[in-house]
Parts: C-alpha cells; structure tokens; sequence
C-alpha cells in the first residue's frame, strides 16, 4: 500500500526539496505544494515504466563523486595545457575498453562522468559484447585509460548499482 | 584599492566571456557541419550564462541568476532538441 | 561599468577576483579550442572547460561574494552548478552519438580507421 502511494521515496523527497529551494520560502502554501508534487510525480514515472534503480554503498558513492572532481580539476588543466600550447598538440584517438559492468544505470552514470571530464568523450557502446569506444584528446603512448577507468569508476559503479 | 581590484578583474572576466562568445559564434556561423553549430550554439548559450553570472556579481542584484537559470534550462532543452533532430534515428545504437 | 555598492572583507574581494578571473579565462580558453581543432571529435571537448572547472569557479567565487557582502542564501549558485553539472554530459553525449550516425550515413566512419587488436572487424 505505502508503495502504490509512493513508488519512487527518493524522487519524492527530491521533488518536496527542489520545489522549495526554488521558491526559497517553506510558508505554509509552498509546503502544500511540495507536498503535492513531491507525491504525485513520481505517479508519471510509473505509466514511463522506468525500471527501478537500487543504489548502495552510500560511502562508495560519496567516493566516486571525490574521484571525479579531482579528476575535473586535473583534466581541465590538462585540456587547457593542450589547448594552448600551440603549435604541436598531442594527437587525439579513440580507445577500445571492454567493460564487465552491465548494468544500464551504471554504464549511464560512466558514460556521464567519463563525457563530463574534459577530454574524454564516450562515443558508442556495443551491449552485444560489451565494448566501449572512447575519444581522447591528447593520446600519449604510455596512458592506459582502460585500466584507470577500470580502477577508478567501473569497479566503484558496479559495487553501488550491481 | 581591494574593491578596485575587484572591479578589474570582473571587467576582464566579462571582456573575455564576451570573446569566448563571439568564437562560439563564429563557430555557429562557419560550421561547417550541422553538429559543429549544435555544438558551438551549445558553448554559446553557457558563456552567456556565465557572463550572466559575473554581471550578478558585479551589479550585486541576485536577479541575474534567475535569469542564468532560465538560459541554462532553456539551452539544455534546445540543444538536446536539435541534437535529437539531426539523429532522426536511434538515440542509442 | 558600475562600482561596487556594498563593502566587504578584503580577502573575500581577493578570492572572488582570483576565482571568476580563472574560471572565465578556462571558459575563454575551452572556445579558443572550439575554434582551433580541426575535427569534431576534437571540439566536443573544447567546451567542457567551461562548462565543468570555469562554471564551479565562477560560482564558488560568487557564493564566497554573496555570502560575506550580503544576507543572501547561496542557493541558486548551487541550483545552477548541479543542473549544468547533470545536464552536459547528457548533450555531449547525444551529440556524440548523432555525429557518429551521420558519419556512418556519408560512408565515413571514424572508428574503421583505428584498427586495434579489440576489434573484431579489423
């Protein structure tokens, strides 16, 4: 029962909040409101038929956000480092990584960190056996993107969403 | 004298939002493919975003950053529109 | 160019100055590459300085200008720090599929020129 009501807990807090931080006051009304489309939402989500995510390791995930903004820090001085030293910039390529993880939200959530950090991009994916192809701007010989993916998100993404 | 400082740099950064908007343009303009202009609209409504932002500061007006809200909701939903255009096919192969 | 109407710790006007001055020239320095590389592979990454580093920088040098000038909650910094965080990679990536397809359409596809031992094709 308390599930047909609220399908989705996480979401309806995330919407009672998001509401009242745009509208920056918690008067009566507007905790009405939040109330409101806090529960009602996530009822749309249902007729979406959105498979329901299971998330966990809460700690891993406060690591792999830490793992990324060091990780935005140091690219975008490096993308910039590329970018300005003129003439000769390294040479870009794409990359081949076989991947183990199979979840759909976890290669959602890598395919987003790996496209947020400058100068990398996730370009296709093959669900047959599992292949991921990545543009790097500046490919140097002695990287290896795929073991430092592996280490550093994959292994993280499959403990919180496998 | 610090204040001063402040105002220099807020000068500069906004001087150097506006070129990094007008090299988005050029690429909007040049091109030479549909996805290169996507892709330069996409840098353009950001620094102007940005830009947005430095002014909020230097006015002190929070009034800006509605505003910045709005462009960022707004180009995320055009940029993604245009993009989902020029695929007319699958969004995941 | 108005001047500043509110006053407010030196050290703050000095961290503010430093954190918008070197997030607008990563923004400044991500378009200079927009314009320089000569592939669109190579341009999609151009942005992201802004969009990432630049973007967080500015905001953070503004939350640290707001919250000691004035009584003003730090809200909408954050608001647009997470959507454009969220929101980018989603574009980039849309992007990068659609360009891919219309390579593949026009009979030039840019990953049959990298023959690696993966791949299976090659």
């Amino acid at each position: 029962m308390i599930r047909r009501i609220f399908p989705y807990p996480v979401l309806s807090v995330g919407f009672f909040a998001t509401w009242l931080l745009f509208n920056q006051s918690v008067t009566p009304g507007q905790l009405i409101l939040a109330t409101f489309f806090g529960v009602t939402s996530p009822w749309l989500l249902l007729r979406l038929d959105v498979p329901p995510i299971r998330m966990r390791r809460p700690l891993t995930i406060l690591k792999v956000i830490w793992t990324f903004a060091k990780d935005i820090v140091q690219s975008n001085l490096r993308v910039a480092k590329t970018i300005v030293a003129s003439p000769h910039p390294p040479p870009s390529g794409f990359v081949r990584i076989v991947l183990e993880m199979r979840s759909p939200y976890g290669l959602a959530a890598l395919a987003c960190i790996i496209t947020g950090a400058p100068g990398t991009a996730w370009i296709s994916y093959d669900p047959v056996d599992n292949v991921v192809v990545l543009h790097i701007l500046d490919l140097m010989a002695e990287d290896d993107w795929a073991a430092s993916i592996k280490t550093r998100y994959e292994k993280p993404l499959m403990e919180i969403f496998e | 004298m610090i204040l001063t400082l402040l105002n220099l740099s807020l000068t500069v950064s906004k001087l150097f939002l506006a070129m990094a908007m007008m090299a988005a343009g050029y690429r909007l303009i040049v091109g030479p493919r549909a996805q290169d202009r996507v892709a330069a609209m996409d840098a353009f409504y950001l620094n102007g975003l940005l830009l947005l932002i430095v002014f909020g500061i230097s006015t002190a007006n929070a009034f800006y950053f509605e505003i910045a809200l709005a462009i960022g909701l707004l180009g995320f939903v055009s940029t993604v529109a245009l993009a989902k255009f020029l695929l007319r096919g699958e969004v995941i192969e | 160019m108005t001047d500043l109407p509110i006053d407010i710790p030196a050290w703050a006007a000095l961290v503010t100055a430093a954190l918008v001055l070197f997030g607008s020239t990563l923004a400044l320095i991500g378009c200079v590459g927009l314009l320089k590389f000569s592939t669109f592979y190579e341009r999609l990454h151009a942005p992201t300085l802004g969009s990432t580093l630049g973007l967080w920088s500015i905001l953070i040098g503004s939350m640290i200008f707001f919250s000691t000038s004035q009584e003003r909650p730090v809200v909408y910094e954050l608001l647009i720090g997470v959507f454009v965080t969220v929101t980018t990679p989603v574009t980039m990536l849309l992007l990068s599929q659609t360009t891919l397809y219309r390579d593949r359409l026009e009979g030039r596809d840019p990953l049959s020129e990298n023959p690696d031992p993966i791949d299976k094709t090659g």
